[in-house]
């Protein structure tokens, strides 16, 4: 077996490093912004500030499996039952700080939240705005659900002033340009790094998952644009290609290639891994963590400034779904997979629907489909011997289909 | 009595909208442009000559949908699907799209990717608030406009725009004082009818529509006051079009004086004011009236809007209306909740399943509120 990626634990020092700093932020004489997952948060690196995502805590609460628990206490709240759980475990660690992280998140001293997710950050911003009486910045992204105007593209080049703007405005100092110049430098060599990370995955046996890659996104989405990002994803690349190199799978006897779509259901990653890898099949790669370098291609490096508004706009979760299914097949090609998992994500309603039109787009891929119906954090939207009883099923028909194919 | 023919005309046209605008396509033949939200520019439509009605979601079952969309989305987004699916909707030439909640805006590519019409998505901005939005907002109505002029091969002149715009400014005012003759003597004229009324004239022709309301609102204005001692309600949500709602809280000696829905206020709010470009003041009006969850005009907009309401009304209880799944209106409810309470106002939240159907357990639910107080 590959056992543990050796980069895991590097990892795991890094982050505690960057929540401590964000914990004695005031005591190091820096401000704190929370920013959305999809937030432009190179300006915030340029300028000093600790980025701290809210939703990156909400995965940590996911996988410690504190999301029910913290969900049901925000519907006590008169938080419905139904909306995004990520913003319920944020609303009740903020209010009990029960987190995985001591005390929970730091407080902000501002707001950043960019809808290219979601709408619901915005009344999840909303929400924490009034609560902690803090400027908020709403960094607006149209939709492209077939075409990106010329004038969203104004829109957004517009905003990237005004949040500039903003600020100078917040932390009582100029924009520091010089640095911004290198932090976008870093922010796009990173964002290349972190893509060749996931494409080592299409080589057989692929030396990573899908779960391997969410729990190394956290840097990407969190410190991107500073130097230790950089320098970590290229000793993680080299042990990949290491393996690679050496033919060591992630996953015994690697048969089967998988691609997921949506988050992942962070409380249950090793049961999945597992049950997965009990068929041989590993899932090689996902929609999700791709949608931090999906955007590369609009970037100037030299005018980053310039041209991540438009980078930030086209992001996977801001287009139509025909272009969602698009990337999807590219994917199934690139890493050559013989099933797609859907994750049908009670919490992400932009991520889940159009799931089956997705499927209907992708007919002609001629690959098994499995969907389960779950929650990224909350565990009570989790029906075990169901979601068992469905992967064994899919499982079976991809078994068949391979021995029809070898036979055929 | 010419009151009772002009309130029955409005409760026809209710109780089956798309029939109503079946027979107005087949005896005019103009082109009927279906719209998703009230952030459709309904001016722009009129200007080419096409005529805008509100898609309502009237399917009870849904047969159709549920292969494009997962259970745990809200019975609006569901059961306009489902219209357009089933062929309901095959009057309409296209369908306008503004952008709204996530929902809605996955219906939007569900329903390009499988309905054969003309097909408009107007991508508005969501936060409101800031100069720069506010001329994007104006860049994308002249989209609209571009986009409808090529679709339905018209031309929109100026004029054409201000006489829309004169139009819905006529409805709208009209609607708004007949809501508040309302609210100064609900027992004018009944809920329902009110009801029936916002719901009919999100689908009638415009001009018909403006007629009949000044009937209407003719007849009367001019009533003494009468504040007739029953409680004063106020609804808050997205969509209630349901009559029975108003007749279970008539029946409790408590009348629905006001309201901020979709389906209410939120449609007709704003007058457009008299400004030189046409598109910028049909901008203006969608950024300047009270907004709907799913767009930002501030953090506190919501909680401010709802009390300066209870204030100019006079309410004594409000009743939050959500259709389940909602997530915009939903998140708002936690921290208006907590303003009521502060203010000593009861209140209560319902849950729709559907937005289209009152079931026993919604009847007892709203019984046991207007029992508590
Ligand atoms: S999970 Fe989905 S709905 Fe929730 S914050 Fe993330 S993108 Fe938005
Ligand atoms: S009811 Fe809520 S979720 Fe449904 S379409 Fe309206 S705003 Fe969107």
């Amino acid at each position: 077996m590959a056992g543990r990626l050796k980069a895991t634990k590097k990892m795991k020092r890094i982050m505690r490093n960057y929540y401590m700093e964000a914990k004695y932020s005031k005591y190091l004489g820096k401000k704190v912004a929370w920013i959305t997952s999809g937030g432009p948060v190179e300006p915030l690196i340029a300028m000093g500030v600790i980025p701290v995502y809210p939703e990156n805590h909400g995965a940590m609460i996911g996988a410690s499996k504190m999301g029910g628990r913290l969900s049901e206490y925000a519907e006590g709240l008169g938080y419905s039952q139904d909306v995004c759980s990520y913003v319920k475990d944020d609303i009740t660690s903020s209010i009990t700080k029960e987190s995985p992280i001591k005390g929970g998140l730091p407080e902000p001293d501002m707001l950043i939240c960019s809808n290219n997710i979601c709408g619901t950050v915005l009344k999840w911003y909303e929400i924490q705005a009034r609560k902690f009486n803090v400027p908020l910045f709403i960094y607006d992204t149209p939709f492209v659900h077939t075409e990106f105007t010329d004038e969203a593209r104004d829109y957004v080049n517009e905003q990237t002033k005004e949040y500039i703007r903003f600020l100078e405005k917040t932390l009582g100092k100029k924009f520091n340009y010089k640095k911004m110049n290198l932090v976008g430098k870093r922010s796009l060599h990173a964002m290349k790094l972190w893509k060749e990370v996931l494409n080592t995955a299409a080589h057989k046996p692929s030396p990573m998952t899908a779960f391997d890659a969410f729990f190394h996104l956290a840097l990407i989405v969190t410190l991107r644009g500073k130097k230790i990002v950089i320098t970590y994803y290229q000793s993680l690349l080299k042990e990949l290609q290491e393996r690679n190199k050496q033919n060591i799978g992630a996953v015994d006897n690697e048969k089967y290639r998988l691609l997921w779509d949506n988050l992942p259901i962070w409380f249950r990653m090793r049961w999945l891994s597992e049950k997965f890898a009990s068929h041989n099949a590993a899932l090689v790669a996902d929609t999700y963590t791709q949608a931090w370098c999906g955007v590369i291609d609009y970037i100037d490096e030299n005018d980053f400034l310039g041209t991540m508004g438009e980078a930030y706009t086209r992001i996977h979760l801001n287009v139509g779904v025909d272009q969602m299914a698009d990337t999807i097949k590219g994917f199934i090609l690139q890493y050559d997979v013989d099933g797609l998992v859907m994750h049908s994500n009670r919490s992400c309603k932009p991520y889940s629907f159009g799931q089956y039109d997705i499927q209907n787009l992708i007919k002609e891929m001629d690959i098994p489909v499995l969907m389960i119906e779950s929650d990224m954090t909350d565990d009570r939207k989790f029906a075990e011997s169901q979601v068992e009883a469905r992967i064994d099923a899919f499982m079976e028909v991809i078994k068949q289909k391979r021995k029809e194919k070898s036979e055929g | 009595m010419k009151e009772e023919n002009s309130l029955s005309l409005f409760r026809e046209i209710a109780a089956d909208p798309y029939a109503y605008l079946r027979r107005l396509k087949e005896e005019t033949g103009v082109k009927m442009i279906g719209s998703t939200c009230t952030y459709t520019p309904e001016e722009v439509i009129i200007a080419a000559g096409a005529h805008p009605f509100r898609i309502s979601g009237q399917s009870q079952t849904l047969s159709n949908s549920d292969a494009h969309l997962q259970a745990y989305s809200c019975s609006m987004v569901r059961c306009m699907l489902e219209d357009g699916l089933s062929g309901k909707l095959d009057f309409a030439d296209g369908v306008v799209f503004p952008h709204a909640c996530d929902s809605l805006q996955r219906l939007s590519d569900i329903w390009r990717l499988n309905i054969k019409s003309l097909h408009f998505d107007v991508l508005l901005p969501v936060k409101l608030d800031s100069e720069i939005s506010k001329n994007y907002f104006v860049k994308v109505i002249g989209r609209f406009k571009n986009d409808i002029e090529k679709a339905l091969n018209a031309t929109i002149t100026n004029q054409a725009l201000q006489d829309a715009i004169a139009l819905m400014n006529s409805i709208r005012s009209s609607m708004e004082k007949l809501y508040k003759i309302r609210s100064e003597n609900p027992s004018i004229i009944k809920g329902e009818d009110m009801a029936a009324i916002v719901k009919a004239s999100m689908v009638m022709d415009k001009k018909e529509c403006s007629a009949a309301l000044q009937e209407v609102v003719g007849m009367l204005s001019g009533n003494e006051n009468k504040k007739d001692g029953r409680k004063r309600i106020l609804i808050s949500g997205s969509i209630c079009s349901h009559p029975d709602i108003y007749n279970i809280i008539e029946n409790k000696d408590a009348v629905v004086v006001w309201d901020d829905l979709c389906s209410g206020t939120r449609y007709f709010e704003g007058v457009i004011k008299g400004e030189n470009d046409a598109l910028e003041a049909i901008a203006h009006r969608f950024t300047e009236r009270y907004v709907c969850p799913a767009k930002h005009l501030g953090v506190e907009f919501q909680m401010a809007n709802m009390k300066k309401i209870i204030k100019e009304h006079n309410i004594d209880a409000v009743l939050f209306i959500f259709v389940k799944f909602c997530e915009p209106f939903s998140f708002d409810y936690p921290d208006m909740k907590n303003e009521l309470q502060k203010m000593k106002i009861p209140f209560l939240m319902v849950e729709m399943d559907q937005h289209n159907h009152v079931d026993e357990q919604l009847h007892t639910r709203i019984d046991t509120l207007l029992e508590i107080m």
